[in-house]
């Protein structure tokens, strides 16, 4: 066991769903003061915050929630990240304990989307009159002219893209992975839905971009996640039942997209992908097969069955054969998104990085209850956010 | 000289040539031979600062898709947004169009080539001129 090592000391989460009648604030602040009391400590013991929230992200959200739980005067990094917003949030509280300049820290994502309609994209005002705008020198909106910008469109490409290179993989494949993801939310009381459907259900709802349905895309919605860490030495003067329900990061990884060619006109969500899968497995020391869970970023189904392969959780192309013979359900090889995953759990963008480790913790500590995975010691999380930026943390239950 | 009454017509974006044969026009890196389409300020591949003007192949296989049918008020869906690799390496997105917007007539790799449409008239009666592919 690395002397060095951040642990992960409590957690908690708000189920996702809609809250008009509390504010951001509120969900962060509850998050906040529920993980501080998971792992047994208060406000007064944390060195630093990171605090995640897209829409908000002017806002001082970290010391906003700090003048509901308590002003202490430590810093407070804000940050923004697209949806890796809050894996990096809890990256900014890594580094700073593995920097030693702390040896605890709160890290918390929030997102207050209500029902913001995303799917569509950002309305298109026609030019009264035509003037060259912008480093492509246009005179209109061209959404919808020069291809899509719909993220259900964007993330379709994407699996598309991965059906041209590979064989056995198409709408049912895609359609299979909301499959799976709305049967595992009906266990996850933390879910904002928690409905199965039936194939035909999911492949006949209605197409916002095909490949992807309504039902193979993420909802918007309202929520928050916490997560406290500590250093191995602080974790060690702690009490033993403290360090018993500990868990380890074993690897924290962020990385952006480097350039391919394509990446200009479609956003390469692969290869930093499989960059930061790369370097997770190397400084953790394992491999996919060690996997016991993961909780991947299926904003939309097309984009988790192409992450499969990124993450090497099948064989190189075997995508498609991965979800068929069942591999990621959460009796197969390796349980993907049991928790529901952002198609049904939900994706309160700011906390889904940390939500994330909410779940695969709960599942390391053995108290997940109803969707418990047995004997789970070792999970892998991750994240994307478009522009690009990829989180990647594998977590480690306590030896 | 054009008469005062011809239409005047402006590209939807300044790397489309319009003419007797249009085509897109990148800007390619002289170090490694990366093409953009936007203003760059260096190389993204290789960071070096000179650019020289190339132009892109008009015919190209499509790599990818989406078919869109929920968009802004003002776009009309269904409609085909694609994923083209030009013969010469270069991928550009745009519509497919001239193809029913449905998976069995949108197939990948099939082969297409760059046209070009009126897309809209301005206040003052200026057409903006866009491009898209349709299949060869």
């Amino acid at each position: 066991m690395a002397g060095d090592a951040v642990w992960i000391l409590g957690t908690s989460m708000t189920r996702f769903g809609r809250y008009p009648e509390l504010d951001a604030v509120d969900l962060a602040s509850r998050v906040c003061l529920e993980a501080l009391a998971d792992g047994e400590v208060t406000i007064h013991d944390m060195d630093v915050m990171g605090a995640g929230t897209l829409f908000q992200a002017s806002t001082s959200m970290g010391q906003r929630i700090q003048k509901q739980i308590g002003q202490t005067g430590i810093p407070v990094y804000n940050v923004t990240n697209a949806c890796a917003t809050g894996a990096t949030a809890l990256r900014t509280v890594y580094l700073s304990i593995k920097a030693g300049e702390a040896s605890m820290g709160l890290a918390v994502g929030v997102e207050q989307m209500g029902k913001m309609g995303l799917l569509r994209g950002g309305s298109k005002e026609d030019a009264q009159v035509y003037e060259p705008s912008g480093r492509y020198g246009a005179v209109t909106g061209v959404d919808g002219i020069l291809g899509t910008e719909t993220m259900p469109g964007v993330f379709g490409q994407a699996g598309m893209a991965y059906a041209y290179e590979n064989d056995g993989v198409g709408f049912e494949q895609f359609a299979r992975v909301a499959y799976k993801n709305h049967l595992h939310s009906t266990l996850n009381p933390l879910a904002q839905y928690q409905k199965e459907f039936s194939m035909e259900q999911i492949m006949g709802s209605p197409v916002q971009s095909y490949p992807n349905t309504t039902l193979m895309c993420c909802p918007t919605g309202d929520g928050a996640a916490a997560a406290v860490l500590v250093s191995e030495e602080r974790l060690r003067s702690m009490p033993k039942r403290v360090q018993k329900r500990a868990v380890r990061i074993a690897a924290s990884v962020l990385t952006s997209d480097p350039y391919v060619e394509s990446g200009q006109v479609q956003p390469d969500v692969n290869t930093l992908t499989r960059n930061a899968a790369a370097q997770a497995y190397e400084k953790a020391g394992i491999g996919p097969e060690d996997l016991d869970l993961v909780e991947l970023h299926d904003c939309f189904a097309t984009a988790e069955l192409i992450h499969y392969d990124n993450l090497g959780l099948c064989e190189p192309g075997g995508a498609g054969d991965f979800i068929d013979s069942g591999g990621p359900f959460r009796d197969g090889r390796t349980p993907v998104n049991v928790s529901g995953g952002l198609i049904s759990k939900g994706h309160p963008i700011g906390a889904t990085g940390v939500a994330n480790i909410y779940e695969v913790t709960t599942h390391l500590r053995g108290e997940a209850g109803d969707r418990q995975i047995e004997g789970a010691k070792v999970g892998l999380t991750h994240v994307i956010g478009l522009g690009s930026a990829c989180g990647l943390h594998i977590l480690e239950k306590a030896a | 000289m054009p008469s005062a009454r011809e239409v005047q017509q402006v590209p939807i974006v300044d790397y489309l040539r319009v003419g007797a044969r249009p085509y897109l026009r990148a800007r390619e890196c002289t170090n490694c031979g990366a093409r953009f389409f936007d203003r760059r300020n260096a190389c993204a591949s290789c960071g070096r600062v000179e650019f020289v003007n190339a132009r892109v192949s008009n015919r190209g296989v499509l790599k990818s898709f989406s078919i869109v049918h929920n968009a802004a008020p003002s776009i009309p869906v269904p409609y085909v947004s694609a994923v083209v690799e030009a013969d010469d390496g270069t991928t550009v997105r745009s519509n497919l169009v001239d193809c029913p917007p449905d998976p069995e007539h949108v197939k990948l790799g099939m082969k297409v080539r760059l046209t070009t449409y009126v897309c809209g008239t301005d206040d003052g009666g200026t057409e903006c001129v866009a491009f898209g592919y349709c299949p060869v």
